[in-house]
């Protein structure tokens, strides 16, 4: 296949960047997108050009390291991570725009590289259960039924690698948060701070500079692992409870 | 320090030299079962109040290392956590599918610590230290209540009650899983853990940055040099104690299923500065991954070994069938390797052994896909039969996930036509040499995961790695650590104190050469080469000739790297061909000691099989009265950048005085 390519390029953080178009040839339907991208680096290596800079660790999709704007799709056309999407999803003679995620929330360091330190942060204000190491009652002394744990678990797919921001007006990050206030409301364990912990990530969510939600819908069909709309109806009941003092 | 040094026989004499040899000292005497609670009662406490003057520094984040921020945060001590990644819940623990063992014994199917111990010791075919495998078996029930009391989502029966799977061969159900995420799941919990210690404000988390070398002042680890992957600033970190949590090094083969930038680095810093490194050469390699499809690859996907329970593997009998579309051999044509060879295990023979008759079938000319080089590098999983004697949504329903995965990376359909799978490096047994209290043979520095070598032996069960990670990072570390910290807070040690500017001003120098040199070649096809070779004379077979082949192409490798590697770019900016190329330098010394110390154990076992040891029927062969022992590498120097001398060699004897050794059989 033959593609052309136009890439973000940003020197760095405050650099002001550009699309830089670039021809690749030769590039087989059997590689991955990134694997197309590590070709034109070895390319542009050897002509004394620095490579482009983007995120990838497993390349297996379940770290959420990777994830480019493909011609304006978070991830590209399939519903999977970048790193798991296949030049075989392309056409020879394409013109592909690869972009960063845009959000204020996450500024870019580099090329295609961002800082998603903010959903740390969230994570931090509440996004866990307080158990010391140790303390732990035993593992079988609470049941959790199968429907409530196979909830939990679905939420807690999300890889956290930002899709839903990209792909929305507002970038939003309320799917990311719905989920893990879906994982962990499901559970017992996740009972007593509930409240709080609601409560608390919005709060950061908010001073982040992500935005509202407005029920558009395109996070879930960008996110990877399928997270659905729900998680977000669930994020703002347990909101509303716990303003009112009923979770 | 090296007391006695001896020139082994023949031709070892030209790669190593032996030392004084070395023994835990920290297990105290006694019944096994008591070992651990004696030791956490002799271990010195410190006091609440006194924690907080106390630093330790980790390096990774993945389930050892995060496990062990949060647990150490919890207790009150100052800690300072490290990732490459942006964020540590990234860490290449993420990656793991298939579960996690514990002896908990939920279907009374008649488990317990001492067959969990037992079951370990023996798929690391006699090559672990019996203690540490205790407490690792002794433990595991903690990990489960731990993980389920954070919110992991685990697999749970219709009842509510936790549900088990029997993984990796052995015959009991002790694996908890969720779904294939479990290395997912686990990880989550423990960065939450950490993330709420962060918030609490006694973990200092610093993402993007790389630990590229230790400070060890006074014979004690004291802290490191990172650099800030996003500005590039050189940071001087001291703390009264330092652990490495840091991961394995399958990437020396540069095509593994390890994530793209797991390294070395961490442990080989370590291991220039005196830190021992225990069996380099022990690596595990899975049989059923998606195979190489060209040139470009740049890591292999493992697809779970639960495939061999229906799937059958098979090549053509003849050569000139290689090329042809698999429905349309006939029968008869087909061979059945594994259930020719092995009848009684068939398709179910231990990961070893799938591996290597792969790698025979292709050697032959008889493999199957895309042209890799020279040869054919892939067999079939056949689902044919499965399929027809279960139904396709029976089937569907088993491996469904499994066959989408295999469908979106090779674009082939593996209901239809049979799956292409090839062995790849998967998992490092060896690491740096550690004791019973993990700490390393450089006082106050302490590895923990699979970064140190302790409790797989030559070869790890399946489902034991995530134990062996979260056992080290909740429970053992924090238990162990306070005996050193106890006798701290150590001296301030000074940013100009000299070993503090050594260590700085080597990382500028080494990041300066990198940049300058401006070469031909990439970081990349120099780490491509380099997994060739190891691939091909420290893969899944080894032989004395090879292995001396190898070092002298790996001695040149080297040698060319520095004066002709490329990398572009800045030293003050995110520069990710900066990154590998530090890192591929220290796999390129590492390659050598693993070759050498391939090279030395004349013997098969686990892992590690040598052409020359074994049996009549091409069985591993160990050699119990002459390699019963831990082999702990010295660094022994060299004179400029990426040269190495002679490794000086540590024996560490194992005793087995609990367990009875066996040779395996699988016929
Ligand atoms: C595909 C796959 C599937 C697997 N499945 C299973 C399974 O089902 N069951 C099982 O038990 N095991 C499994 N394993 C093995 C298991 O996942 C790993 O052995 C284990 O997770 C390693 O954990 P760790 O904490 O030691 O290291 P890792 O999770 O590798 O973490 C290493 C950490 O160190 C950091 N780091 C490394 N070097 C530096 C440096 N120089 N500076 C700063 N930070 C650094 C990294 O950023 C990272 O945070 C699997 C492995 C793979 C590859
Ligand atoms: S690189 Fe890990 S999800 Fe893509």
């Amino acid at each position: 296949m033959n593609l052309t390519l136009k890439i973000w390029r940003q020197d760095g953080p405050t650099a002001r960047g550009e699309l830089v178009t670039y021809q690749v040839p030769d590039i087989s339907p059997d590689m991955s997108f990134l694997e197309m991208l590590d070709v034109l680096n070895e390319r542009l290596n050897a002509e004394g050009k620095e490579p482009v800079a983007f995120d990838s660790d497993c390349r297996e999709g379940i770290c959420g390291m990777c994830g480019l704007m493909i011609s304006g799709d978070a991830h590209g056309p399939e519903k999977t991570t970048t790193c798991q999407l296949h030049m075989r999803s392309f056409k020879d003679g394409e013109t592909i725009t690869i972009e960063p995620w845009r959000a204020t929330a996450f500024p870019v360091l580099r090329d295609l590289v961002v800082d998603r330190t903010a959903f740390d942060r969230i994570i931090q204000a509440g996004g866990f259960i307080s158990a010391n190491t140790g303390a732990a009652p035993k593992a079988e002394a609470i049941l959790v039924p199968k429907e409530n744990a196979d909830r939990a678990f679905m939420a807690a797919e999300c890889i956290g690698c930002g899709a839903c921001v990209a792909a929305c007006p507002n970038a939003s990050g309320m799917l990311f948060m719905g989920a893990k206030v879906t994982h962990l409301g499901e559970l017992p364990q996740g009972q007593p701070e509930r409240a709080q912990r609601v409560a608390a990530m919005v709060a950061t969510h908010d001073a982040e500079g992500f935005g509202g939600c407005t029920n558009i819908g395109e996070c879930s069909h960008a996110c990877p692992k399928g997270i659905p709309l729900d998680v977000i109806s669930q994020l703002n009941a347990d909101m509303r409870k716990a303003k009112s003092g009923r979770l | 320090m090296t007391e006695t040094l001896n020139k082994p026989e023949g031709v070892d004499a030209d790669y190593y030299s032996v030392g004084a040899p070395i023994a835990d000292t920290k297990a105290p005497a006694g019944p096994i079962e008591n070992k651990w609670t004696l030791r956490k009662f002799d271990a010195s406490l410190v006091n609440p109040a006194n924690r907080r003057k106390l630093s330790v520094i980790i390096v990774g984040t993945g389930l050892a290392g995060a496990a062990a921020g949060a647990t150490l945060g919890e207790a009150g001590y100052h800690v300072k956590s490290f990732c490459f990644q942006d964020s540590p819940r990234r860490a290449h623990s993420i990656a793991a599918q298939g579960g996690i063992n514990a002896a908990k014994n939920y279907k009374e199917d008649g488990d317990s610590i001492y067959r969990l111990f037992y079951d370990t010791v023996k798929g690391g075919d006699y090559r672990a230290r019996e203690t540490n495998v205790y407490r690792l078996a002794e433990v595991s029930a903690n990990i489960i209540d731990q993980c389920v009391a954070q919110g992991v989502p685990f697999a749970r029966e219709y009842g509510g009650l936790l549900d088990n799977r029997s993984f990796g061969g052995v015959q009991v159900s002790r694996t908890f899983y969720a779904r294939g995420q479990t290395g997912q799941q686990l990880l989550i919990g423990a960065y939450q853990a950490l993330e709420r210690q962060i918030a609490a404000g006694t973990v200092e988390m610093y993402a993007r940055h790389e630990m590229l070398e230790l400070i060890v002042a006074d014979g004690q680890a004291r802290g490191i040099i990172a650099r800030n992957l996003v500005t590039g600033e050189i940071e001087t970190h001291l703390a009264d104690a330092v652990v490495l949590a840091s991961g394995g090094y399958g990437n020396v083969f540069f095509l593994s299923t390890n994530a793209m930038g797991s390294n070395v680095t961490a442990n080989w810093r370590a291991h220039r500065k005196g830190a021992y490194f225990g069996n380099p050469c022990y690596t595990q390699i899975h049989p059923t991954c998606i195979p190489v499809s060209g040139d470009h690859q740049s890591k292999l996907t493992l697809m779970s070994e639960s495939l061999r329970n229906d799937g059958r593997i098979w090549v053509p009998k003849r050569k000139e069938d290689c090329e042809k579309d698999p429905r349309q051999i006939p029968e008869e044509d087909r061979d059945y390797y594994l259930e020719r060879i092995y009848p009684a295990f068939g398709n179910l023979v231990p990961r070893d052994i799938a591996s290597r008759q792969a790698k025979n079938m292709c050697d032959e000319g008889r493999g199957v896909g895309p042209m890799v080089g020279d040869f054919r590098r892939g067999v079939y999983l056949d689902f044919a039969d499965a399929i027809a004697r279960l139904g396709k949504p029976a089937v569907e329903a088993k491996y469904g996930n499994l066959f989408d995965m295999y469908a979106r990376i090779t674009g082939e359909n593996p209901y239809e036509t049979p799956m292409r799978i090839y062995p790849a490096v998967h998992y490092t047994m060896g690491g740096l040499w550690v004791d019973y209290d993990l700490q390393s043979s450089i006082p106050g520095l302490f590895v923990t995961g699979e970064a140190n070598f302790s409790d797989h032996g030559a070869n790890r069960l399946g489902a034991s790695a995530l134990m062996q990670g979260l056992a080290d990072g909740y429970f053992v570390l924090p238990n162990t650590i306070r005996d050193y910290l106890a006798k701290g807070p150590y001296p301030t040690l000074d940013e100009n104190d000299p070993s503090v500017a050594e260590a700085r001003t080597s990382v500028e120098d080494r990041t300066r050469r990198l940049l300058a040199i401006n070469g031909e070649r990439s970081v990349d096809s120099f780490h491509k080469e380099l997994g060739h070779i190891m691939w091909e004379y420290c893969g899944m077979e080894r032989t004395e000739t090879g292995l001396m082949k190898a070092i002298d192409l790996i001695r040149s490798l080297r040698a060319e790297f520095w004066r002709n590697v490329r990398v572009l770019g800045a030293a003050d900016t995110l520069n990710q061909s900066l990154e590998k190329a530090g890192r591929v330098a220290d796999f390129l010394e590492l390659g050598e000691l693993m070759c050498i110390d391939a090279l030395h154990r004349r013997e098969s076992c686990g892992g590690h099989f040598r052409a020359e040891s074994q049996t009549e029927d091409g069985e591993a062969l160990r050699h119990d009265d002459e390699f019963l022992y831990v082999a702990a590498w010295e660094y022994a120097g060299g004179s400029g950048e990426g040269e190495m001398g002679a490794p000086v060699l540590h024996k560490e004897d194992l005793a087995y005085e609990f367990i009875q050794l066996k040779q395996r059989s699988y016929k």
